[in-house]
């Protein structure tokens, strides 16, 4: 996994709850299994119904074509648990995203692949998404992870909570499975202890 | 200490804590499917590591298979290639796949349970949000990403952080044609969509006691639509009576052991929940859902509310869901015409939510110029539907009876409807875009689903039952 310790990038702000995962990665249809991800993200908040651009959506204005840092409400990555979702996000570039509440697997998705997701309160958030609202994109925030803080146009600079594990986690780049497997031997344990105490757990065949 | 029900079966999974301070959870059965598995399999091929435990650890093809009678690989050809990864990467791997043509394919949530696969105490992880709909037996279920499946190969543990708890206790005993896909409904309006966010909900109650083990399931099945990745119903004689039997559940000496132990599986008296919450679902009627979230639902008799009724911070949604709906304020649900019905998904497709169905429909037609369709959850619900002559109940009045898989969910296999279609739909997501680009989708459970049907246009099944409709 990529490490993430600093990201300097233009942030836009997505002003709605409940942003759920079929809405930032749709599926696709693809005969693939390839998928092309950048292409993905928000691909039908993106189009109108004739299939051109809309220029009114967000991320396709020009000062926010590359946004690297997302700005949104509550309950961000509702829905479906597909990591397409954060791939996504990932193939664009964007590696923060700060909100008043993620949906729980989306959360656990973002640690998986580098994305670092902030919350604030909602009054912390508010302040931010007016200074984001203000800047329009003419100048970058930049989210340090090192020191906890976000900073940027139209105001002084602002600290961030996250797990200590979660921080050490990104910051180290830390692939998941690796910190799992140094583990095995207790697993070995676990699964030899429930053999005998609660053998139906540790099987699973067909009595026909 | 009284301990939770919860807690009870995390301390029992336990298997260690990592250096970054997560639990780490073994999982006893790991359901895989075909559109995430792939990348799992192609991560281990990688790095050159096996899976753990194949033995616990079952495929199906779901998401992308065609449900067209004669159906292959490539029936849908947005399926074929996931389709056929996964069949390469689970005979590599010696897991045991529920392939295209296998007499026990479905739904992974339908088949899981069915076969028994599925254990009361037992935890169960599948890449997919409806995980849980297992909770239904008393499993402690997870959904997960695709990297969380891959580290279960791996290892056959999650790395989880403890989750506070929930009691749902849902009281009163059901009016006629009221099911738990109403109560659930009705919950999640109750809660808002990230009610049960960060904790693993426990439901109990009268309403639960009397309620059979498939809309048990039905109703943990919906727990993730309340923010929910965890949900599930304490065991009891039901679940040991419909579980016994079923070809991958404990046998003989086996199943006497277990049971005994089953029967401890019970929250202690005094056990404290972080949060609880109360439902009395003794005057509900059907409900159904007005808007593009699972949480925009009013009684079938209600009315698209005024946003001045709605708390302010659901006002900005409610009015985007009144543009993509095509609805006014204050407009009744009853009569809206209707243009598909779809009656499937691990929601609400096991033969009980059939059998609703077709007692509706049985001697009515389906109205003219609506396209309904029927996606029994596994094949082995359409085989034994078939064998009560259900299928032909529902053929005769003009709908479409499929072979068994996701459908029209999440339409992964092609079936979708027209852009500005009204959907009934017994699933789980009313989301923009879900069931086709500018579809118009109201959940809703399969006696509303099929009342619709019949009427043309958004009914109450009991008046459709008593000729009035």
């Amino acid at each position: 996994m990529q490490p993430f310790s600093s990201h300097t990038a233009v942030a836009a702000p997505l002003l709605r709850d409940d942003i759920n995962t079929d809405q930032i990665a749709p599926v696709m249809h693809g005969r693939d299994l390839k998928e092309d991800y950048k292409v993905t993200l928000f691909y039908r908040a993106r189009r109108r119904d004739d299939g051109s651009e809309d220029p009114d959506f967000i991320l396709n204005k020009p000062q926010f074509r590359d946004a690297g840092i997302l700005v949104t409400g509550n309950n961000f990555g509702a829905g479906s648990s597909r990591e397409s979702a954060v791939w996504a996000m990932v193939a664009n570039n964007i590696r923060v995203i700060v909100a008043k509440s993620f949906a729980d697997i989306y959360r656990e998705n973002c640690l998986q692949n580098g994305v670092l997701p902030i919350v604030l309160t909602a009054q912390e958030a508010d302040d931010l998404t007016a200074r984001v609202v203000a800047a329009n994109g003419a100048a970058p925030f930049t989210v340090d992870l090192v020191s906890q803080r976000i900073s940027g146009p139209g105001g002084a600079e602002m600290p961030f909570d996250i797990a200590a594990a979660d921080r050490i986690r990104l910051l180290e780049g830390l692939d998941d499975i690796g910190l799992t497997l140094k583990h095995m031997n207790e697993i070995a344990s676990w699964e030899q202890r429930i053999a005998a105490a609660q053998p139906w757990l540790q099987t699973a065949k067909d009595s026909r | 200490m009284p301990r939770t029900l919860f807690d009870k079966i995390w301390d029992l999974h336990l298997v260690g804590q990592r250096a970054d301070g997560r639990d780490l959870l073994y999982i006893d059965r790991h359901v895989l499917h075909e559109l995430h598995a792939h990348h799992g399999f192609a991560y281990l091929q990688k790095q050159q590591r096996k899976v753990h435990r194949p033995d616990l650890t079952f495929a199906v093809q779901d998401h992308t298979v065609a449900t067209k009678p004669g159906r292959d690989d490539d029936t849908n050809p947005t399926g074929a290639a996931f389709i056929k990864a996964m069949r390469e990467g689970t005979r590599r791997n010696g897991i045991r796949l529920f392939d295209v043509g296998d007499p026990e394919q479905g739904i992974s949530h339908v088949v899981a349970p069915e076969v028994g696969i599925v254990l009361p105490g037992a935890t169960h992880a599948v890449p997919d949000s409806h995980a849980s709909t297992v909770g239904g037996l008393g499993a402690l279920a997870f959904g997960c990403g695709t990297t969380e499946m891959t580290h279960v190969l791996a290892t056959q543990v999650m790395a989880l952080k403890r989750p506070k708890r929930m009691r749902a206790r849902l009281d009163g005993r059901l009016g006629a044609h009221v099911s738990s896909k109403d109560v659930a409904l009705r919950l999640i309006a109750e809660l808002g969509v990230a009610g049960a966010r960060g904790y693993a909900v426990e439901y109990g109650g009268s309403a639960i006691l009397a309620m059979p083990i498939e809309q048990r399931m039905t109703l943990c099945n919906l727990n993730i639509e309340m923010g929910g990745r965890s949900g599930f119903v304490a065991p009891d004689d039901a679940t040991f009576a419909w579980l016994a039997g079923r070809p991958y559940a404990p046998q003989g000496a086996m199943w006497d052991r277990a049971l005994e132990h089953w029967r401890t599986l019970i929250t202690d008296d005094d056990a404290a929940f972080d949060r609880e919450v109360v439902l009395d679902c003794h005057a509900l009627e059907p409900q159904i859902t007005w808007g593009t979230d699972p949480s925009q639902v009013v009684g079938i008799s209600g009315r698209v509310p005024e946003p001045a009724t709605l708390d302010a911070s659901r006002r900005p949604a409610a009015e985007s869901a009144f543009a993509y709906m095509g609805l006014q304020p204050g407009t009744a649900l009853l009569g809206l015409p209707v243009n598909r019905v779809f009656i499937g998904s691990c929601t609400n497709s096991r033969l009980p939510d059939l059998e609703v169905a077709a007692a509706v429909v049985r001697g009515r037609r389906v109205a003219a110029g609506v396209a309904a369709m029927v996606v029994p959850g596994s094949s082995t619900v359409k085989r034994e539907a078939e064998a009560a002559g259900l299928d032909r109940v529902f053929r005769d009045a003009g709908f479409f009876w499929g072979e068994s898989g996701c459908s029209m969910c999440a339409g992964g296999n092609g079936d979708r409807g027209a852009p500005g279609e009204r959907i009934v739909s017994t699933t789980n997501r009313n989301f923009e875009n879900r069931q086709g680009p500018k579809t118009r989708t109201h959940l809703a459970s399969p006696a509303t689903a099929a009342a619709s049907a019949i009427a043309g246009r958004i009914a109450d099944v009991r008046q459709v039952l008593a000729g009035a409709a």
